[in-house]
């Protein structure tokens, strides 16, 4: 049986992926932000996932304005990166896990999820910096990718509510898939950030630590957060955080942190990063790698 | 943090909310209709023969497309308020910014009224307080209630 083992937030800015392309990642500026995911690269070494369902937002990349998905997923074999106007990133190809996503794509639709099926498409800073950013720079992309992709371009995207949901409609479909995987969600975007008009570089500290908080233990109040709340108090583009709550919802009923990094600024944004294992007593815990964690956290 | 029963989201009270913030364009479907061949054109510049006829020739490469004269100007000036507010969306703008060959960042600081480098200092310290910025009726009411 496949099992979600684990679940791992980041801010996916695309600067991110231009540190690390061009090995800025140690300098001044982007040092302290990729020092804050030293831990997690040590720890997926010793996790190794079979495959990450990988929740982000496409920048009008894949997507135009032709066709609007509010949920779309990646049933391909593989994804190229895309050109995002100065040349495609030099990163390995994403390869997909076609078996396992058309698994969760029908097990969602029976659901009542109405999702959109995508066979082919590049895939922009979005999904690829998160990956850069929790496996360094390797020739080929350690596990499988299933996309998850969230409309949160134009209004109004899913509810925050509707994402937890769907996270734990797509925990339901992992669970039922008779092949042994080690399968994590990651959330991706945000944090606070609002990347247009005279309001532009907009950050709450304190806003998105509650945010971080909330992600770890039983409580559910997150999937309440209207979208007024987001653009208010995180930017027009701190909106992004309710693709966190997809990846919150599959972890089940409660989680506990294992890995926590905030930090200002990242051009416009601010960086947030955590992981997370799902505490429900359901054998979860039981991957061994409690124990791995901590010689990676030594 | 304030958080509400997502159950009952009124559309009509949702999209005045999505007004009510300073210094803010929500791309609601008002603006996505309004925008769609800015957001379009901008789009084509990914590719690299598009971004090579755009810098050869602004006008004659913009002139293929359904842009009002409005849109042309505002595009042509690189004022990135005038096309928000003509229904262009930042993500689609910024092939444009790619084009140009500018880091994001500083196409972003020339909507505020800052500078980039006071913006980047802006960034560096923090960023800007959401402080006086959550809401117009807000602020409207705390101005009336001053002058009483």
């Amino acid at each position: 049986m496949a099992r979600i083992t684990a679940g791992v937030a980041s801010s996916h800015v695309p600067l991110l992926g231009v540190a690390s392309d061009f090995n800025k990642d140690r300098d001044d500026y982007f040092g302290p932000i990729f020092a804050g995911y030293d831990w997690t690269r040590e720890w997926e070494k010793a996790e190794k996932p079979d495959v990450v369902i990988l929740v982000y937002n496409d920048h009008a990349s894949a997507f135009d304005m032709k066709i609007i998905p509010t949920f779309a997923i990646g049933c391909g074999e593989r994804y190229k990166s895309a050109d995002e106007g100065w040349g495609p990133r030099a990163v390995p190809d994403v390869e997909g896990h076609p078996d396992l996503a058309w698994h969760i794509a029908q097990s969602l639709v029976l659901d009542e999820f109405d999702m959109t099926i995508i066979n082919e498409m590049d895939v922009d800073h979005g999904l690829t910096v998160p990956l850069s950013m929790m496996f360094g720079k390797p020739d080929a992309w350690p596990c499988k990718v299933v996309p998850l992709a969230v409309n949160v371009v134009t209004y109004p995207p899913p509810s925050g509510n509707r994402c937890w949901a769907l996270g734990e409609a797509v925990r339901k479909a992992v669970e039922s898939f008779p092949e042994d995987l080690n399968v994590q969600v990651w959330g991706t975007g945000g944090m606070s950030h609002q990347l247009q008009g005279p309001r532009a570089g907009l950050i709450n500290k304190e806003w998105d630590n509650m945010f971080l908080d909330g992600l770890v233990g039983d409580s559910d109040h997150l999937r309440r957060i209207p979208h007024i709340e987001y653009l208010r108090e995180t930017g027009s583009e701190g909106i992004e955080m309710v693709m966190w709550l997809v990846m919150r919802g599959a972890l089940g009923k409660k989680t506990r942190a294992l890995h926590r990094h905030y930090h200002v600024p990242c051009s416009n944004t601010a960086i947030g990063h955590m992981v997370l294992r799902p505490d429900n007593g359901e054998g979860l815990d039981m991957t061994g790698s409690d124990t791995v964690t901590a010689i990676a956290a030594e | 943090m304030i958080t509400e029963d997502p159950k009952h989201q009124d559309i009509h009270e949702y999209l005045a909310e999505m007004e009510d913030i300073p210094g803010t364009r929500v791309f609601t479907a008002k603006r996505a209709r309004q925008g769609y061949h800015m957001n379009q054109f901008a789009m084509s510049l990914m590719k690299d023969e598009n971004r090579a006829r755009f810098k050869a020739d602004e006008r004659a490469y913009m002139d293929e497309w359904p842009l009002t004269e409005d849109m042309k100007q505002a595009l042509l000036a690189r004022d990135y308020n005038r096309c928000l507010d003509l229904g262009g969306n930042v993500y689609f703008l910024a092939k444009l910014f790619s084009t140009d060959g500018i880091p994001f960042a500083e196409a972003v600081s020339t909507m505020t009224d800052m500078e980039f480098p006071q913006y980047r200092e802006m960034m560096m310290n923090g960023g800007r307080s959401p402080e006086g910025l959550r809401s117009i009726r807000a602020n409207a009411a705390a101005a009336k209630k001053e002058d009483r």
